[in-house]
């Protein structure tokens, strides 16, 4: 059973490191081809 | 002789002009003034192919050639129109993007329609088929048990490494397909039942666990392929194993090594249909960065697959934004597949087998049943273990 919690542990470890992350680098589309010039919000 | 052959002849030579394809007859639009045809509205609606050329190439002329007309020539609203749907606008833009140069793609409403009919149709079917499939061999069959009762004595199956790689892949696969088929299901199915809000709410929620639990899952999947590809490499054992339909019909039960050829198909398909939806998923994450498909078409069709199957050339000029919607439809497609292969895998996992689930719980599994089903793994991890024990002398 600890290698289940483990497993799950690291999927959410990672998920939310990969959120942190491309968070930072801003890769999500809006902010890649968007800008303020187009989007009001 | 010579006349029975003639005769022969003369009949293949009326055959022939009959048995091959019509010609498509130009089509004769001066009662239009070139316009759309009674006969263009019928192919149509009869979904045969309609050469609309007549209207992609009607887009005015110019101010080099008609300068008395002013800026535009002679072309009228209709005509710019026109010419900005089929991609032949001269438009200039400030984003320094290409895909900001389309500005109309009506291909997106083949995407649409192939997303919202055939694919949730088909899809849901084959989902829905597996489950009820099982459910029926469960009850002819019933569970598939270790005879002669277990042994008491148990052995290590899997390490807590190889465990945990199983269980970090198992559970963001679970994660993803619940939120993938929200997503793709859930203005048809959850809007209509609980209300836009919490379809709104719930897609949120799906959206942003389906782009970052996709992470861990490709994360899983290089670690299950480096610890076990070795162990799954096809072998002689396997044609023995499918001779005997795997022991699971009849009470016969084939020697396996590791694993036997059920659980390479299983792992086969995981790294190859997982690997395809996660190129085709970092595709979709990365939007227009990592276009796939115009390049893949362009090898096909070098290949010729799409004559052997008697299609027309897969198209190689495709815009960015049909390459997203290519890739996902092609995500979608491979997901399903996968769903319904690991549908079986949990159901052999767990009701199916008895003595199954104990590998991957705590990773020892009774000798018994290692000796039912993996017979020649058990004789090799006896020996290894006797020859750790012998001191050397």
């Amino acid at each position: 059973m600890k290698a289940i919690l483990a497993g799950f542990i690291v999927m959410i470890g990672v998920s939310l490191g990969a959120w942190l992350v491309l968070g930072e680098t801003g890769f999500s589309s809006q902010e890649v081809y968007s800008g303020p010039n187009v989007r009001l919000d | 002789m010579l006349r029975h052959l003639l005769a022969v002849l003369a009949i293949i030579m009326l055959v022939l002009p009959a048995s091959a394809p019509a010609q498509e007859a130009e089509i004769d639009r001066s009662a239009t003034g070139g316009a759309q045809t009674l006969d263009d509205i019928l192919r149509r609606q009869n979904q045969q192919p309609v050469d609309d050329s007549f209207r992609s190439d009607n887009i005015g002329g110019d101010a080099a050639t008609v300068p008395e007309l002013g800026p535009l020539g002679g072309a009228s609203d209709s005509d710019l129109w026109r010419a900005v749907r089929y991609g032949k606008a001269d438009i200039t833009v400030s984003t320094r993007n290409q895909t900001g140069k389309i500005l109309v793609q009506d291909g997106g409403m083949w995407w649409l329609e192939f997303r919202q009919g055939p694919l949730v149709k088909y899809g849901s079917w084959l989902l829905l088929g597996t489950i009820v499939l099982l459910a029926v061999f469960y009850l002819l069959r019933g569970r598939v048990r270790v005879e002669g009762g277990m042994s008491g004595r148990t052995i290590t199956r899997f390490k807590f490494v190889e465990r945990m790689a199983h269980w970090l892949l198992a559970g963001s696969f679970i994660l993803l397909g619940l939120t993938g088929l929200l997503s793709l299901l859930g203005r048809m199915f959850i809007a209509p039942f609980l209300g836009r809000e919490v379809n709104a709410t719930l897609l949120l929620a799906s959206k942003f666990i389906h782009n970052n639990v996709a992470w861990a899952f490709i994360l899983g999947l290089v670690m299950v392929f480096v610890m076990w590809v070795w162990h799954n490499i096809p072998n002689r054992l396997d044609l023995t194993w499918f001779r005997h339909a795997g022991g699971i019909i009849g009470k016969s039960h084939p020697p396996a090594k590791k694993f036997n050829a059920g659980q390479k198909i299983v792992f086969w398909s995981v790294i190859l249909l997982g690997g395809s939806i996660s190129l085709s998923g970092l595709s979709l994450l990365f939007p227009f960065e990592l276009p796939l498909f115009a390049k893949t078409f362009g090898i096909l069709n070098d290949i010729g697959l799409p004559g052997w199957l008697g299609m027309d050339p897969l198209p190689v000029r495709i815009s960015p934004q049909e390459e997203m919607q290519y890739a996902q439809l092609w995500h979608a497609i491979v997901a399903f597949g996968l769903m319904a292969v690991i549908i079986g895998h949990i159901y052999i996992g767990t009701l199916g087998m008895e003595g199954a689930f104990d590998a991957m719980k705590d990773g020892e599994v009774d000798e018994a049943w290692a000796h039912q089903h993996h017979s020649i793994w058990l004789e090799e991890e006896k020996t290894r273990a006797a020859g750790a024990a012998t001191p050397a002398e």
